[in-house]
């Protein structure tokens, strides 16, 4: 295929879309299938199959709408006159919606307004295409321009102007450590070597952060289409990418689409007739959180046991096979093949001064819509919560929100208008993060939040160095101790220090942020952290203080120096 | 082979290009205390006894994996580096069962000199007091996992000098043990040459001669540098 | 899911039909050493479990040390070297999962069918594991039970589902018998 091919069978496929009368999007992505959309879709096709409806009209099964709470969902996009989303939908409610919708009746079942904060306050720039295509139809996407971005940039652009393009929409790595990615595309691509690689980072995983997933599941091409960007730009022939073990959904859908997208001379050799040649192969995780730092996902990619190696030596430099090798998180790539087509300043018009774009968040916990958002850095966490998210169900108070998985920490209500982006956020004492955002009620008791990170990271510590290692399992204890009833208040301070310990002494990213949550918690909840020590009570009633504190080394050692001295 | 100049502990030191800052320092008598380091296997950074301040790093820094540069400025003993490593021996000790009174290499043991050298007197934090077995399947060593730190000098010694590559982990974070082949007892294994180099280089009593008594295990890692000059810098000619 | 397959062969063919099934996984990755996570992805499939005739298997075809097979085994959570019961609840226990009561379900799925987290039941019927974060927040608090995504549950449901699949199994059992 090359650039005018391509721009043909786009245009044939719009033309074939705009000729039925009815297009009927049905989100087919986990939570709205766990909610009944398989049923929904067979009633349909039952419907279709009876009236012989074919000619005039298709389902698409989509990719991730968003409001995930309310599945399942279905929209109605008539050639003519306004598109609907309904919710919840019932097999019966679904022949209803679509008999109604094409014989031109008024629907009886009740359609989200059309101004839903929840859809009306995003910016879709990365989940552009998300619940409108089929993902595993790669026409689909190419009617709504994908690879045309890599046309343009094979042919008409120097591997050193994408990078400064890259560089100067002002795009930052969306995995949470917030690195320039025009500053590491350039460090690649300067780097000499014969051979490098680009990978890319879906290994996500934050406990209750699901962005790179429905991005793998909802639009794979417009991941490999940024890797093959990327590897014009740094000079690569190799791509990889690495989905975490429990996607396999997101891992199906990526092969269907190298594979499609490799029939159609869109990567492979002599990309769109240039002569660039760019191959991605997968690689599956196999259940390791560790494997999110880069290091550690090399040395996975490597067939090895996947822990990390200590940088300097960058990845830029030395990489796979001791190769320069450019990675970036999923969605870093999903947002370069718009830049691309529509220009750095474009990009750079979104967002804040220093964070720039969108960013895609997954909202859930207590919060009445859950699901996937795409909002412009720099919205207030009040926006996303209250707007967005429509506020705390059954009329719950907002505790606070979590953000940054085990790496994060807890934002209070009173940072509620605090903007969202990577400064503000660590200011907090909290990060980005990859995009998990859990809203929390009065009922979560934050020493135990912080327990349940600490019991995470220890559980994900990969061994390597001792100050993660044994440092996890020992603030394990101390945390289990402030919440069964048997700590004093020396343990506070025990913990404190060996928090300041293994953040600064650990070898990687997990062991450095592992204290966060410790940290964070105890900056904005000390109170509660002294009532479960002094007062033996949990204010959220969630802990049991049934123990009590063991005997202290201090006070033995006191004991004893009295009896030596009446001696 | 290019020469360089750093500072450490305020003083000028030249090193060769491509060292690392350890190296550096103990050529020029400066102790910095190590663990997993050991002269002649690959640098590993995972006991963190080692870690420096280098001016202008926010963060501390193994020595071991850090390579010394030009005109860089080097910390290796304060305060703060001093508590941290004491810390980092009480975590030590506190993961495993190290009771030196009963063990073979009480008074020869790397662990407990570092104690005794920079102060670690108690142990602030929980014992985790794991169950841990001893294997002592082998004709003529034993494996005692009480006394095991994870340093891995047997893995490298086994992989990088011997070459059979017995010795691996299992599992991972505090799961963590060393094992021979596929789990199996050490005296089942088919690729161990019984050579014997991983009980040298163990900083412990982890490893040890059968028939070894408290206190009697001593055990002398430089044959490691020698036999490695002799391969690698062709000094024993035939 | 290949022994489902071929219910007529006998035992020790079927046993070689699975490693020609890793024989395939090996070929497509050219006997690379890197491919290992791949094989034993595949061979965990095939298998079920990862057992040491199976590790020996492959670190003798992929010409790596034993023990570096058995350490990379060990280390990633999916891979298992006990065999897995006939039924398998993951409960995830994501942040979102966990603050909606996830830890309750475990507790009380523990106790139903004295089983702890990661063991299977004495009969083999059900192995229970727990996951960090299964990537479905949205339907917390969730599991899989055999593949299968239920979301919003309680203990009481999940406990209800997981009789009802096991007595569907027995019936179905029973009747091909």
């Amino acid at each position: 295929m090359n650039p005018t091919s391509l721009l043909k069978q786009a245009e044939e496929e719009q033309q074939r879309q705009q000729q039925l009368n009815l297009r009927v999007f049905l989100c087919y992505s986990t939570p709205c299938i766990a909610a009944g959309a398989e049923q929904v879709k067979t009633a349909l096709e039952s419907l279709i199959k009876e009236k012989q409806l074919n000619t005039e009209l298709e389902i698409v099964a989509t990719g991730c709408m968003g409001p995930c709470s309310r599945g399942p969902l279905l929209r109605i996009k008539p050639a003519e006159g306004e598109e609907q989303t309904y919710e919840k939908v019932t097999p019966e409610q679904a022949r209803e919606i679509l008999l109604h919708s094409i014989e031109q009746r008024p629907v009886e079942t009740e359609a989200l307004p059309a101004d839903l904060p929840f859809f009306a306050r995003q910016t879709r720039i990365v989940l552009s295409n998300n619940g409108e295509i089929d993902p595993e139809k790669i026409e689909h996407c190419i009617a709504r321009g994908a690879y045309s971005a890599l046309a343009h940039v094979l042919h008409e652009m120097s591997p050193e102007e994408v990078c400064n393009e890259i560089k100067n929409s002002g795009l930052r790595g969306r995995g949470g450590g917030g690195y320039p990615a025009g500053v590491k595309w350039n460090l690649v691509r300067k780097s000499p070597a014969d051979r490098k690689y680009v990978v890319a980072n879906g290994d996500e995983g934050d406990p209750g952060a699901y962005m790179d997933r429905t991005i793998m599941e909802s639009d794979p091409h417009r991941v490999l289409e940024g890797m093959a960007i990327a590897g014009y730009a740094v000079g690569a022939e190799q791509g990889y990418i690495y989905v975490r073990g429990e996607y396999p959904l997101a891992a199906a859908r990526l092969v269907k689409a190298i594979k499609a997208a490799e029939r159609r001379g869109l990567l492979g050799s002599r990309v769109l007739g240039s002569n660039f040649n760019f191959r991605i192969d997968l690689r599956v995780g196999a259940g390791a959180f560790v494997c999110g730092e880069e290091t550690a996902l090399m040395t996975s990619i490597m067939g090895r046991r996947g822990q990390p190696v200590p940088r300097p030596p960058y990845p830029a430099q030395s990489g796979l096979w001791g190769y320069p090798t450019l990675i970036n998180n999923v969605e870093s790539f999903a947002n370069v093949a718009p830049i691309m087509e529509k220009g750095a300043d474009w990009f750079a018009s979104f967002g804040t001064d220093k964070s720039k774009g969108t960013k895609v968040f997954a909202l859930c916990g207590e919060v009445v819509n859950s699901g996937l958002i795409e909002v412009p850095m720099g919205i207030s966490l009040r926006d996303i919560v209250f707007e967005i998210g429509g506020g705390l169900p059954d009329g719950g108070k907002f505790k606070a929100a979590q953000t940054g998985g085990p790496s994060g920490g807890c934002i209070p209500a009173e940072f509620l208008d605090t903007p969202v982006d990577y400064e503000s956020l660590k200011e907090l004492g909290s990060i980005m993060g990859s995009g998990g955002l859990i809203v929390m009620n009065e009922t979560s008791c934050m020493p135990d939040v912080a327990k349940f990170f600490m019991e995470f990271c220890l559980d994900e510590s990969c061994g390597k160095c001792v100050s993660c290692r044994v440092g996890t399992v020992e603030m394990y204890e101390l945390l289990k101790r402030i919440t069964d009833g048997s700590a004093m208040l020396t343990d506070l301070e025990i913990l404190e220090e060996l928090c300041e310990l293994v953040q600064e002494t650990s070898l990687c990213g997990l062991g450095m942020t592992a204290p966060n949550p410790v940290l964070n918690t105890l900056k904005y909840y000390r109170d509660e952290y002294l009532a479960h020590i002094e007062n033996k009570s949990c204010p959220a009633g969630v802990c049991q203080l049934d123990q009590i504190p063991l005997m202290k080394l201090p006070e033995h050692a006191a004991e004893r120096a009295v009896f030596k001295e009446e001696r | 082979m290019p020469v360089i100049t750093l500072t450490i502990d305020d003083e000028l030191v030249s090193a060769r290009a491509g060292q690392s800052i350890l190296e550096a320092c103990r050529e020029h008598g400066i102790k910095i205390p190590t663990l997993c380091n050991l002269d002649g296997l690959s640098a590993r950074g995972g006991c963190r006894l080692c870690l420096v301040e280098v001016a202008g790093n926010p963060r501390l820094l193994p020595a071991c994996t850090t390579e010394a540069l030009e005109n860089m400025v080097v910390t290796t003993h304060n305060e703060k580096i001093d508590r941290y490593r004491r810390m980092i021996l009480e975590l030590t000790f506190a993961e495993r069962n190290h009771t030196c009174a009963v063990c073979v290499s009480n008074q020869h043991c790397e662990l407990q000199t570092l104690a005794a050298e920079l102060g670690m007197d108690h142990v602030r934090y929980d014992y985790l007091n794991p169950e841990l077995g001893l294997d002592t399947s082998h004709a003529r060593y034993g494996v005692d996992h009480n006394r095991c730190v994870l340093c891995l000098r047997c893995v490298r010694v086994c992989d990088e000098v011997e070459g059979a590559h017995t010795w691996d982990v299992k599992g991972r974070g505090i799961e963590s043990r060393v094992i021979t082949d596929l789990n199996r007892p050490w005296g089942d294994s088919e690729s161990c040459t019984e050579c014997g180099k991983c009980v040298e280089v163990c900083p412990t009593g982890a490893l040890f001669d059968k028939g070894s008594a408290v206190a009697e295990m001593k055990k002398e890692a430089s044959f490691l540098r020698r036999i490695l000059d002799g391969r690698e810098k062709n000094e024993w000619r035939r | 899911m290949t022994a489902q397959a071929m219910p007529s062969v006998p035992a020790e063919q079927s046993q070689q039909l699975r490693f020609q099934l890793i024989d395939k996984s090996l070929k497509k990755f050219q006997y690379q050493q890197d491919a290992l996570i791949e094989v034993l992805h595949a061979a965990q499939e095939t298998f079920g479990h990862l057992d040491e005739e199976i590790l020996d298997y492959v670190s003798r075809q992929l010409k790596l040390p034993p023990s570096w097979v058995y350490g990379v085994a060990t280390f990633y959570n999916f891979f298992t070297l006990d065999p897995q019961g006939e039924h398998i609840c993951v409960v995830c226990m994501g942040t979102a999962c966990y603050v909606k009561g996830a830890g309750e379900i475990v507790t009380k799925l523990e106790r139903e069918f004295s089983v702890k987290d990661g063991d299977t039941t004495e009969d083999g019927q059900l192995t229970l594991m727990t996951a960090r974060c299964l990537g479905n927040c949205s339907l917390a608090p969730m599991l899989t039970l055999d593949g299968e995504v239920l979301g919003k549950e309680s203990a009481e449901s999940t406990i209800a589902a997981i009789h009802t699949k096991a007595t569907l199994t027995a019936a179905a059992k029973e009747k091909n018998a």
